[in-house]
């Protein structure tokens, strides 16, 4: 069921939500299932992907009115610039291993999901999937260019995102 | 290559998704900048954070079989609002349940065992629809003629290791023409020739091996032939005609229930 898996797992992330994302795979693989005709046998998770993305944003607009999610401050991230403190958690990662491994899971999934639509898709993608650019591009419908860009935004909010949490 | 230059491509660097030379141009800046360096790890911090601790969100069992039934569900039925069309074509109905198996197969890969019986009922199909055409081009249609199924069974029983029903239907509108041998799946099998109008019905009949997916008729269509499958009394039946594809059902409800 590996194709299944990666659509759950990327509805997941785009809906955060498990009953939405559960609905968006049925309709997706509905859709695939009568469009099968369009997959040219390449690439068969990348074909289901850009469905269950479709799916997704059909979903998100009738649903959604106001589908603004909790926006980074990249301004705040340019005057801030990188910062070690990332690494020092890893470090400390060590002490206790298992609490710091449920923490971590939380923190970094809390940061997943509280990236920008754009920016979390190419990163679930790249991440999660192990997906290569021009897969993704495909996926995304965006230039290949755009999918190396928004993977370089994505990361540094999300370093951005990890150091801020961790301040906390 | 310059700090910008290798800032732009570290992400890239670190996807592997640069050409040779420039990976060889990052790492060797790489190399001498601490600066570019720890940027360097800070990504990658945060890219094996991701993989490592992030969520993976695979399907539950009872979604997948919900899909499943789903898309069964639209092999069986395609437009779910309408009332289903009478003439649908058995061609069309062939081609619904072969997408939905290629859609099992892609989003579930559950189906492939019914995928190889599928295309191994596909293969015997062919050989169904070339013995039938080749048999009518030839004239060879008939061995044993007779509308007598005392006549045509014995015949086909003293060539065969087996022995197949002949049945009468001449009363349901498909008299019996004859029957002769062919060959098919490796074996050689009975051929029963049936009349409907100006039309030939040619039925297959071997016994079962077993594996033959039982459960169900399949129906088939190529070059304007109709061809259905069954299995009933520990025989595989293939029935081939240009008759459409209503009438060749009846044929094959009739032929069923007359034992």
């Amino acid at each position: 069921m590996a194709h299944l898996n990666a659509a759950h797992n990327f509805a997941y992330w785009l809906a955060r939500d498990p009953r939405n994302a559960e609905d968006i795979v049925q309709e997706a693989c509905l859709r695939a299932y009568k469009f099968i005709d369009s997959f040219d046998g390449e690439n068969g998770r990348a074909w289901l992907l850009a469905i269950v993305r479709n799916t997704f944003y059909t979903w998100l607009e009738k649903t959604r009115a106001d589908r603004s999610s909790i926006e980074f401050d990249e301004h705040a991230l340019a005057a801030h610039g990188y910062d070690m403190k990332i690494l020092e958690y890893d470090e400390s990662y060590s002490i206790d291993r298992s609490l710091q491994q449920e923490e971590s899971r939380r923190w970094v999934d809390r940061a997943l999901s509280q990236l920008p639509d754009d920016f979390r898709e190419v990163i679930v993608l790249r991440e999660l999937e192990e997906l290569s650019y021009k897969d993704i591009s495909t996926i995304a419908g965006i230039p290949v260019g755009t999918v190396m860009s928004r993977l370089s935004r994505a990361r540094k909010l999300l370093l951005q995102h990890l150091k801020a949490t961790q301040e906390l | 290559m310059d700090c910008m230059e290798t800032r732009t491509l570290l992400g890239s660097y670190l996807d592997r998704e640069l050409d040779r030379k420039s990976v060889i141009a990052v790492g060797r800046h790489l190399d001498g900048c601490g600066e570019c360096k720890r940027m360097f790890d800070l990504h990658s911090s945060i890219t094996s954070a991701i993989r490592k601790r992030a969520t993976y969100h695979p399907a539950s069992a009872s979604l997948a079989n919900r899909i499943r039934a789903q898309i069964a569900q639209a092999a069986i039925r395609p437009e779910n609002s309408r009332p289903p069309r009478v003439t649908r074509p058995l061609w069309n109905r062939w081609l619904q349940l072969g997408s939905a198996v290629a859609a099992a197969v892609i989003i579930t890969s559950i189906a492939t065992t019914q995928l190889a019986s599928n295309s191994g009922n596909q293969m015997i199909a062919e050989q169904i629809i070339n013995g039938h055409s080749r048999a009518i081009l030839t004239s060879h249609q008939i061995d044993v003629a007779s509308s007598d199924q005392h006549t045509v069974k014995p015949w086909l029983s003293s060539k065969l290791d087996f022995s197949p029903t002949v049945a009468d239907l001449t009363t349901a509108g498909f008299p019996l023409r004859g029957g002769r041998l062919d060959y098919v799946d490796n074996r050689p099998v009975a051929v029963l020739v049936y009349g409907h109008r100006q039309h030939v019905i040619d039925l297959f009949i071997w016994p079962d091996d077993g594996v033959t997916d039982r459960s169900r008729t399949r129906s088939f269509s190529k070059r304007g032939l109709n061809v259905l499958h069954w299995s009933a009394a520990g025989m595989t039946h293939w029935a081939v005609s240009d008759l459409n594809s209503a009438d060749l059902e009846t044929f094959a409800e009739r032929y069923a229930s007359s034992k």
